[in-house]
């Protein structure tokens, strides 16, 4: 019991860097989301079907009566549901960070000599765990009922990889919403709300070019377009990339430039507000 | 005597409303402040304050001669804070939330988990250490969080109404450790509703309503303040009168009449009060329905020093 766990812990702690304790600190946050989340029977069985629901929904609901040229609506329609559901990452910070909140464990968090992007960085990576495991039932669904990658190697892993980052873009801004509202109930209003307009005004299920030409504008400028351009892209579908808007004529630069944009603004403002958040 | 804790001027204001007005305190190392008032009085802001989680709008604070407001990450490793709800993960294991807790606070992995069955074992959670949290009940929540708080062996230790809500016996247990702690060194910052708790557990008292000290001695000082403990009597509703003459002689303040109950305050030996007030009514033929000596309640304590009982601000 007269251990001095002080100096244990203050040696222990100078023998490394800044930059490795945040990520030590934010690998046991991200542990403790994981174990929280995989016990959570529920949780992890509509983890699991949401992503399938969507694409047949999609794929057989809308599929026969949205027209998008030559190739078939499915090729067309999944990398716009991979984006959306990747989106919803957001959401899942919100909630998960709000429900810390309230609990008292942000509290707790904050009283010990950890760093103080850890809780957060341990959150979005941990949500960027569930992302990959998302994007691997996603891709079986879609290959079983015809969506094929017809591009190349390389690019078809870029294209995930551009997933994953617009994902953890999305987690902080999601995290930084969680922090923001007073409980759990509003958080996840709130974490989901603004996600509709944003995914549904945008290339993700209908071309843009159906659209009054105001919302046209506004959703090419969105940054699921980008995304989604980018993902059909490098997924191998036709797109046309030599008129509309300059998202439409590059999408990947574009889709880089918006998720280094998102981090750039979201990361900080969320980290700044997690120092300052405090139950009720 | 060293001091441990020490603040002066502290004051915060929510958009509306002043949470505190001005708090002064200091507790000597291995001593136990206890901080009474009733919800909303400013208790909960300043342990937030003291413990880092919130920065005071004015005012200076030191932990163990820290500065809490310019060094917080120093300050962070030697305090320990236990809130007013248990800030476990329900998901977790309690061992799991020991171990993580202990991880976090940067003890390598083996000393951590040795730590963690130290304290399981300390607080009689062994049996359940290995199960969800979730499954536990309140008092056995209540003590994994204060082994949370305990990880680091803190030099100051801060509680949040540690007993609030739970059953008499888990509130024995609770206290139990408390003491052992200050028996050990640690120095403790507590705060409660409950007059019976702090005079149990403090060495010092400090009152607060409406984020301002109202009153501050030992537990002894404060009761002849206000006037100590209090006899209550039942008697037949037609001799209420006569009986409360006859106590004004035994207690030392106003008889407090409510239909067929009489409160009066009494100084000195309580007990001897009694038997006091006994023969008092006995004498003069009043038949005591029922009769007993308890510490004055929170609302008497505000009602004495500031005229108004305890009211629940609404923060």
């Amino acid at each position: 019991m007269n251990t001095n766990m002080k100096s244990v812990s203050a040696q222990y702690a100078a023998k490394h860097s800044k930059i490795y304790w945040l990520i030590h600190d934010s690998k046991i946050v991200a542990w403790r989301n994981l174990l929280q989340f995989y016990r959570n029977i529920e949780a992890l069985f509509f983890d699991a079907i949401q992503p399938i629901i969507f694409i047949l929904l999609f794929a057989f609901v809308f599929g026969g009566a949205i027209d998008v040229g030559d190739e078939s609506y499915r090729s067309f329609l999944i990398p716009g549901i991979f984006v959306q559901t990747i989106a919803f990452a957001g959401a899942s910070a919100s909630v998960g960070l709000n429900d810390d909140m309230a609990k008292g464990l942000i509290d707790r968090f904050r009283s010990l000599p950890m760093n103080a992007g850890a809780v957060l960085f341990g959150r979005t990576s941990s949500d960027l765990f569930r992302g990959v495991i998302t994007l691997v039932i996603m891709s079986i669904t879609g290959l079983a009922i015809g969506w094929r990658i017809t591009g190349g190697f390389l690019e078809a892993v870029f294209a995930y990889l551009l997933l994953l980052g617009f994902g953890f873009a999305m987690s902080w801004i999601g995290a930084l919403i969680g922090l923001s509202v007073s409980n759990p109930q509003i958080a996840s209003t709130a974490g989901f709300a603004w996600l509709f307009p944003l995914t549904f005004v945008s290339n993700a299920f209908v071309p843009t070019q159906t659209m009054p030409s105001w919302l046209q504008t506004i959703a090419e400028w969105n940054p699921i377009s980008a995304i989604v351009a980018a993902e059909r892209l490098l997924f191998g579908y036709q797109i046309d990339t030599t008129t509309g808007s300059f998202p439409m004529q590059n999408p990947v630069l574009m889709s880089v430039i918006w998720i280094v944009l998102i981090l750039a603004i979201f990361m900080p403002l969320a980290i700044r507000k997690f120092k300052v958040a405090t139950s009720r | 005597m060293s001091i441990a804790v020490e603040a002066r001027g502290l004051t915060k204001s929510y958009k509306d409303v002043k949470a505190l007005a001005g708090v002064d305190l200091v507790v000597p190392t291995g001593t136990i402040l206890g901080l009474l008032g009733p919800n909303g009085a400013g208790k909960t802001t300043t342990v937030r304050i003291l413990s880092t989680l919130l920065k005071p709008d004015s005012g200076t604070a030191q932990v163990a001669g820290v500065d809490i407001l310019k060094e917080p990450a120093q300050a962070r490793e030697i305090i320990g804070l236990s809130g007013q709800y248990a800030a476990v993960d329900e998901n977790l294991t309690g061992r799991e939330n020991l171990i993580m807790v202990g991880r976090l606070f940067r003890l390598p992995k083996k000393i951590a988990i040795e730590k963690a069955d130290e304290l399981l074992a300390k607080f009689n959670l062994t049996e359940a250490a290995n199960r969800i949290v979730k499954t536990y009940s309140g008092g056995m929540r209540r003590r994994l969080d204060l082994a949370s708080a305990l990880i680091s062996n803190p030099t100051v230790l801060f509680l949040d109404e540690p007993t609030t809500g739970l059953d008499p016996r888990s509130r024995l247990m609770m206290w139990q450790v408390i003491r052992d702690l200050v028996s050990e060194g640690t120095t403790v910052l507590l705060t409660t509703q409950y007059l019976e708790e702090a005079d149990q557990l403090a060495d010092n008292i400090m009152v607060i309503d409406h984020g301002r000290v109202i009153a501050e001695g030992t537990a002894a000082q404060l009761k002849q303040k206000i006037g100590g403990e209090r006899i209550e009597v039942r008697v037949p509703l037609e001799k209420v009168s006569q009986a409360a003459q006859a106590l004004k002689t035994v207690g030392s303040g106003e008889v407090l009449v409510e239909l067929d109950h009489l409160t009066v305050p009494v100084a000195g030996k309580g007990g001897a009060k009694v038997v006091e007030a006994v023969r008092t009514l006995d004498g003069l033929g009043i038949e005591i329905e029922e009769i007993q000596l308890r510490q004055p309640t929170l609302d008497e304590v505000f009602l004495t020093l500031t005229g108004h009982v305890a009211e629940e601000a609404s923060v």
